[in-house]
């Protein structure tokens, strides 16, 4: 599947395209098909994505799981700081990304 | 098209010709000089100029920074112009390595030149204008 | 240190307006991306794996306590409590937010500090000897040239727009603890005839193709150093390669025309540049220089009480001589066993604040190693100091030893990285975590880099490590016999790659070789260069 992901512009935060909006948690990201680019020109026209592009990924049943591990680092945080990532308590999310 | 001119007098109605065809026929009085050329082969003719103009194909290239001040540094006191992808956030650059007049490409807002060329105005190098470096203010 | 009179403040608080300005037109949307990137670049603002990151400046790695206060603040109320101190000397932080950016950067205006041209193609930061003005070899302390090189360097008109970034060290001592050769410009200060000078050194880099600088000039008066250094980079801007970015840095210049073309150019220009007028005036490098002078020692000579076992291991392998009776240089590891190198919690950078505020005359030094550095510490503090640093988890000694690992950030934090680097920092640390066994292998520099970039230096490792990207997956490359001391050197890959565990195996097998093939006192480094690759390749690989 492919995803758009991105940056918002004034946090930073990486942000994945839902299908109607934006969220920061990969697990609502949306296979966007062969309309990514139209999506991608779209919503960064309007400025509700900042440096936006579009990564390969596997739909998996925990959600889509992008398919580069540099990719999933970014979904989910640095595997040095699992208290920096979205998911600080999950134990199982250092797996997830390696 | 000469959007932002900082000189008194008229603007030069003569075209351009390249620095080669120049140094073939050495009576224009107006020249462009792409990134890779040497602006000091225009030395011996200063006098006869009045345009050079510096093209900026793409404003990462800042060879077009050193081929003004070189110009000025020997004694060029005609237009220097730079022209093509020039943003506002490098006119003030621009002005303190000598150029005098922007043809840039796409079009720049005047209140934000104005505002770039107002932004500082104290600086650490001399270079090509005639802004006095902080060290010379600190020991006269 | 050098401290800001009105016109340097000016300057920097008209940046801190400037780049206030342009963020408000980006969040408007008045400026695109693209033209916004150069922009926020010359002040540090990248957009990295995580979010926006920012690299504050530590001009030639010296602050004092207000403004390691100030690193601590800016850590808990703009980031995530915590910073990176990097192999520039500089310190960056991770979870920045552009609305956030121009408040930060006043907030650092406020302590003479900034994010200026820590990124771009512009001139970098000046990097310097952390133990400059405390080190009994020095001819000078090389700290006010570099200071006359920040000020020639920043906004300069005609070298914002470079084929590529370009980064200056300065040291003034034969020994180089600062990778000088390793820059696209080194300089070592020395003295000819009594006068005092810099031996310029041009086109050292590491990253894809690492190189160590020739020497372009023997031998550059004071008087004329900004002038010559004008040169080089003039004759850069105008002929270095701009149609690939991986052949842009001045050492690619350097190496295809050859060091003597290179110099006569210089030459050439230096004699028209000369005649500029752009050299200030011997007043403004004595100006300058005043700012370092020594601080009022007044400690008596004494032999610290070493009957606590730890303490004496801690003094024996972090604590330097200092030039002067009575007092020593305190290195501060950033390298806890199974830590991330060069990260520092903000009360840790607060605890350091402190201590150099109590102990070190105000003065702090960052270390392109990653590791902080108290430069003048009264002996008969340094029971104290390290009684403190221990509270505080910041006592490892274990300064030059293997698991004082230089390790960039990598894919951890790092869009441009190809592998994780701190794992496997961390790894190799755990390994090899009870000291007698460090100490006993001794001084061995290992640096990892996540890239080819090369940001941990891994080219100057004893033992380097480079992490790529096989297939997807990550793998780590190992080199032998690099250096970036004045015995430089560029390490030399050793064989195929290997997974996490299998280079951090790999290592410790080469630490077995080396300790059966050593003699005397010889470093690994000094086996490897002795007995060469080949007794190591059959341990690894078999």
């Amino acid at each position: 599947m492919k995803l758009l992901t991105g940056n918002e512009l004034g946090s930073g935060a990486v942000t994945w395209w839902t299908g109607s909006g934006w969220s920061i948690h990969v697990e609502d990201s949306a296979d966007v098909g062969e309309q990514g680019e139209a999506i991608l020109h779209a919503e960064e026209g309007a400025r509700r994505v900042n440096a936006p592009y579009i990564i390969d990924a596997i739909d998996t049943p925990e959600g889509p799981r992008p398919a580069h591990i540099k990719d999933r680092v970014r979904a989910l945080g640095p595997t040095v700081r699992p208290d920096l990532t979205l998911k600080p308590a999950d134990p199982a999310a250092g797996e997830w990304i390696i | 098209m000469v959007e932002f001119r900082y000189r008194d007098d008229e603007v030069s109605e003569q075209p351009s010709v390249t620095l080669d065809a120049f140094l073939d026929q050495s009576n224009a009085t107006a020249v462009r000089l792409e990134p890779d050329d040497d602006g000091r082969a225009l030395i011996p003719f200063l006098d006869q100029l009045t345009l050079i103009e510096v093209a900026f194909p793409k404003y990462r290239d800042g060879r077009g920074y050193s081929s003004a001040r070189i110009l000025r540094e020997a004694g060029y006191t005609g237009e220097l112009r730079a022209q093509g992808d020039v943003l506002v956030d490098q006119i003030a650059f621009m002005r303190r390595c000598g150029f005098d007049s922007f043809s840039p490409e796409g079009s720049l807002n005047p209140e934000a030149v104005e505002r770039a060329l107002s932004t500082y105005d104290q600086f650490y190098q001399k270079a090509a204008d005639s802004a006095v470096p902080v060290w010379k203010l600190r020991h006269g | 240190m050098y401290k800001y009179d009105n016109y340097d403040q000016a300057i920097v608080d008209a940046r801190v307006a400037e780049f206030r300005d342009q963020v408000k037109r980006r969040l408007a949307g008045e400026i695109t991306e693209d033209q916004f990137k150069p922009l926020r670049l010359m002040n540090g603002l990248y957009l990295q794996l995580h979010a926006y990151m920012l690299r504050v400046a530590i001009p030639y790695g010296t602050l004092d306590s207000r403004q390691m206060r100030m690193l601590a603040h800016i850590a808990r109320k703009y980031d995530r409590d915590y910073g990176h101190f990097t192999t520039r000397q500089n310190i960056q932080y991770n979870w920045i937010k552009l609305e956030e950016c121009p408040d930060l950067l006043e907030e650092l205006a406020s302590v003479e500090m900034h994010a200026i041209q820590t990124s771009g193609n512009c001139i970098r930061n000046i990097s310097s000897d952390q133990y400059a003005g405390a080190a009994a070899d020095e001819v000078a302390d090389p700290r006010p040239w570099a200071e006359l090189l920040r000020q020639w360097s920043t906004f300069h008109p005609e070298f914002s727009y470079l084929p590529r970034k370009f980064k200056i060290a300065v040291i003034a001592s034969p020994e180089d603890r600062a990778a000088m050769r390793l820059h696209d410009i080194g300089l070592e200060l020395v003295k000819k005839d009594g006068e005092l000078g810099a031996r310029v050194f041009v086109g050292g880099g590491m990253g894809r193709t690492p190189m160590i600088a020739p020497e372009i000039n023997p031998f550059v008066k004071a008087d004329d150093l900004l002038s010559y250094i004008e040169a080089c980079l003039r004759v850069y801007n105008r002929y270095g390669r701009r149609d690939n970015i991986y052949k842009a840095r001045i050492k690619i210049l350097v190496h295809e025309i050859g060091a003597d073309e290179y110099r006569r150019q210089v030459s050439e220009e230096f004699a028209h540049v000369k005649t500029l007028g752009i050299d200030p005036p011997q007043a403004e490098l004595e100006r300058i220089s005043a700012f370092f002078a020594p601080p009022a020692f007044d400690a008596s000579e004494v032999e610290p009480d070493r009957s606590d076992p730890d303490f004496a291991v801690w003094l024996d392998q972090n604590v330097k001589p200092h030039k002067q009776a009575g007092y020593a240089i305190v290195n501060i590891s950033l390298k806890p066993i199974g830590g991330i190198p060069g990260d520092a919690s903000s009360a840790q950078i607060d605890v350091m604040a402190e201590l150099a505020e109590r102990y070190s005359f105000n003065e702090l030094r960052v270390t392109h190693a990653q590791n902080i550095v108290l430069p003048h510490v009264a002996k008969h503090d340094l029971y104290a100091v390290w009684q403190a640093l221990r509270e505080a988890e910041l006592a490892d000694a274990n300064l030059d030893l293997i698991s004082d690992i230089i390790a960039c950030p990598g894919l951890d934090y790092c869009s441009l990285a190809n592998a994780r680097s701190i794992p496997v920092a961390q790894k190799i640390a755990t390994r090899f975590a009870d000291m007698d066994r460090q100490r006993d292998l001794g001084e061995l520099k290992l640096k990892i880099s996540g890239c080819i970039n090369a940001c941990g230096h891994h080219h100057a490792g004893h033992i380097g490590i480079l992490g790529v990207d096989r297939k997807g997956v990550e793998n780590y490359q190992l080199t032998f016999g690099g250096s970036g001391a004045e015995d430089v050197s560029i390490g030399k890959i050793i064989g195929p790659g290997f997974d996490e565990d299998g280079v951090v195996d790999a290592v410790e097998k080469a630490t077995e070789v080396y300790k059966k093939l050593r003699k005397g006192d010889e470093r690994f480094l000094d086996t490897y260069r002795r007995v060469g690759l080949d007794p190591f390749k059959e341990a690894i690989y078999g």
